[in-house]
């Protein structure tokens, strides 16, 4: 008789579960019944390999053996070819951590994500989660807070603002109640570094935002999520419930005497949200319109209290700092990019996903020796990094270190990490009018630029391209002054980095606009 | 149409389950849309009286956010997303497709009430671009059959 059952991951990621994850995990299970071989399906986040998708990997006795890419329709041969076992098949990968794209990528803060069940705290303990708020609960807060200054972390969420200093500002303000601020808004395009955190590995979240609190005197927390990210909500909520069971949220963690919890609040669509100014007005109930900076949230944020905003990634890359020293995660990146950068590839690649690596990657190795290239197959045109309000580079710059400083020298910008790569078709004053027309779509309407400028940046553009050759230098200078209005005039960074994709659509790929 | 003591019950339950919360009128927004599959115009009144708030205040709130609405949707409700990744990979053509299969614009509702089309600007799956969400389950690598699918399986009422 079958004693032990088998155990099979299958992730339950969106990316994941939006090419079929959910219909294999059924399979695999359906499958299993009929043949009468026990299993024990345990449902993970994505290793973020999305052309592999859905990757089922099967425990072995020689460690865990992955299959990929495995649609419902192959289970019952897979199944029936001893994939239990971890026998060869034309999907077999062997072991995904050794695959290349996994092997030479530097995951710290991704580093759990796939692997165990994101509701699962032991396993998130035995793959050494709150070894960081174990240290962190032994410090005295403004230690925590020199040791994230020193690691060099900035803000993952597109600011890169070093995170140190916004927290020692909060840390420092003397105020009865003060606030962490979880940014996890993820609007951008090429994006989904946070969704897969929040999906994959939840607990780091929740570990992050407690040091944070710890270290600036907080006892609340917000996670402000986007309404598109269901699937994330369904894992915040079980990993809080859990770590709140467990004693790692509420009174008295740990036994340390210190007190903290963290409430999700939905977002409602409003892409300006994600800028901090427009989350707190969120958070606090009202429309999503940008506050006018000073005071700073960490002196006057949520509720008018002293606040640590920080972007997911930021926060769930605090534990390992802890965890392993400032100097161990400083010495990662080159220049005033320290660390690693959880890089998104998406678009219109042929292996697109989450690469983690030290700053410093450029986007040739990115877009080629990860991505393959297009998907399409055909010469790939341009990328787009950063978001709707990242700049477009051309191939000839795709020789682009990946950090802050190497990006601004070309007039572009990391942002969240996010590079989306398109192909030869792409006609790139249509996708300059496009940036133009979201910023007019999802303008808060608090500042003039910003609300009336895109909407004039959309019609130049249509003129631009409808005119004779007579008019066009005219508009185009006209176009690039509406940039600099926009640019040196917004409240916030929609109408202030619009500017990105047009200007550099223009000067990159003049000959779109003939 | 929704009956008044259904929507003054589901606001009160709403209110109550968040009192003592700080800045709770996007959440009681949710909790009433949840039940209603739109805010329905008696509410926000009511709302705006348990919190204090105007009704302007209230009226403000839900015309900021793309995620209210106003009216129900149809049966089902598919988001297509339109932003940088997704049309890198063909969603213009496939928006187009779906809006001459469905006979709609986006934001319409088909004339038989069965699908809303709906744009969303980035669902977080843009390494499985082009993606959309129906009712809620998210799709990649979206193809034309697949919309035809989805308009077949919506078609008319039987």
């Amino acid at each position: 008789m079958n004693a032990q059952p088998s155990t099979v991951f299958v992730p339950q990621d969106a990316g994941a579960e939006a090419v079929g994850a959910g219909a294999v995990a059924r399979a695999i299970e359906a499958e299993c019944v009929r043949l009468g071989k026990p299993v024990r399906i345990v449902r993970t986040g994505s290793r973020g390999l999305y052309w592999l998708e859905t990757l089922v990997e099967v425990q072995t006795p020689e460690g865990r053996v992955a299959y990929g890419p495995v649609r419902d329709i192959d289970v019952r041969a897979l199944l029936a070819g001893g994939m239990l076992d971890g026998a060869a098949h034309a999907l077999r990968l062997g072991d995904i951590g050794k695959h290349d794209w996994l092997a030479n990528q530097q995951r710290l803060t991704a580093a759990r994500i796939g692997i165990v069940d994101p509701a699962d705290l032991d396993g998130y303990l035995a793959l050494g989660g709150y070894a960081g708020l174990s240290t962190a609960l032994t410090l005295p807060p403004a230690e925590i807070v020199r040791i994230v200054t020193d690691s060099g972390l900035r803000g993952r969420g597109g600011a890169a603002f070093p995170t140190g200093i916004k927290w020692k500002t909060v840390h420092d303000q003397a105020a009865a109640q003060k606030y962490v601020a979880c940014n996890a808004d993820e609007g951008d395009s090429g994006t989904f570094s946070d969704r897969m955190l929040m999906e994959g590995d939840p607990f780091a979240l929740i570990e992050g935002m407690t040091i944070a609190a710890r270290a600036v005197g907080a006892n609340r927390g917000f996670i402000y999520l986007r309404v598109e990210y269901p699937h994330a909500a369904r894992a915040l909520a079980k990993a809080l419930t859990v770590a709140r069971e467990r004693g790692y949220l509420g009174a008295d963690i740990r036994g340390s005497g210190f007190t903290f919890d963290i409430t999700v609040r939905l977002g409602a669509g409003a892409y300006i949200c994600g800028e901090e100014t427009s989350m707190l007005e969120s958070l606090e109930g009202r429309r999503g319109e940008v506050r006018v900076r000073p005071p700073l949230p960490a002196i006057k944020g949520l509720f008018g209290q002293p606040t640590v905003v920080n972007n997911v990634v930021t926060l769930a890359t605090i534990p390992v700092i802890l965890a392993r020293g400032a100097t161990f995660y400083r010495d990662f990146g080159m220049g005033k990019s320290r660390g690693t950068i959880p890089l998104q590839l998406a678009g219109n690649v042929k292996r697109g996903g989450l690469v983690e690596r030290a700053f410093g990657l450029t986007v040739n190795e990115l877009v080629y020796d990860y991505g393959g290239g297009s998907a399409s197959g055909r010469p790939v045109r341009a990328v787009q990094i950063g978001g709707p309000l990242g700049a477009y580079l051309p191939e000839s710059q795709f020789d682009t270190p990946l950090d802050y400083e190497a990006l601004s020298a070309r007039d572009a910008l990391l942002g969240h990490g996010g590079v989306v790569v398109f192909d030869d078709t792409v006609d790139m004053a249509r996708m300059a009018r496009y940036a133009l027309e979201f910023c007019a779509v999802e303008s808060c309407g608090k500042c003039t630029p910003c609300r009336i400028g895109s909407t004039r940046g959309v019609e130049l553009v249509d003129r631009i391209l409808a005119s004779a050759n007579g008019s066009r230098a005219g508009d185009i200078a006209l176009l690039d002054e509406l940039c600099d209005t926009l640019a040196n005039g917004s409240l916030c960074g929609l109408g202030g980095m619009t500017p990105f994709p047009v200007r550099s659509a223009l000067k990159h790929f003049g000959e779109d606009f003939r | 149409m929704t009956d008044d003591a259904a929507i003054r019950r589901c606001v009160s339950v709403a209110v109550a389950r968040l009192r003592g919360e700080p800045g709770p009128l996007l959440e009681i927004l949710h909790s009433v849309q949840n039940e209603f599959g739109c805010l329905p115009a008696e509410a926000v009144p009511l709302i705006a009286s348990a919190l204090n708030l105007s009704r302007a205040e209230v009226h403000g709130v839900v015309s900021f956010y793309h995620h209210f609405r106003e009216r129900p949707a149809g049966l089902g409700t598919l988001k297509l997303c339109r932003a940088e990744a997704c049309q890198s990979m063909g969603a213009d053509a496939l928006a187009d497709f779906t809006r001459r299969r469905l006979g709609i614009d986006f934001g319409q509702t088909t004339a038989d009430g069965r699908v809303t089309l709906e744009a969303v600007y980035c669902l977080g799956l843009c390494a499985c671009a082009p993606s959309a969400m129906w009712n809620g389950d998210v799709i990649g690598r979206i193809t034309p059959r697949r919309i035809d699918e989805i308009a077949e399986g919506a078609g008319p009422p039987a």
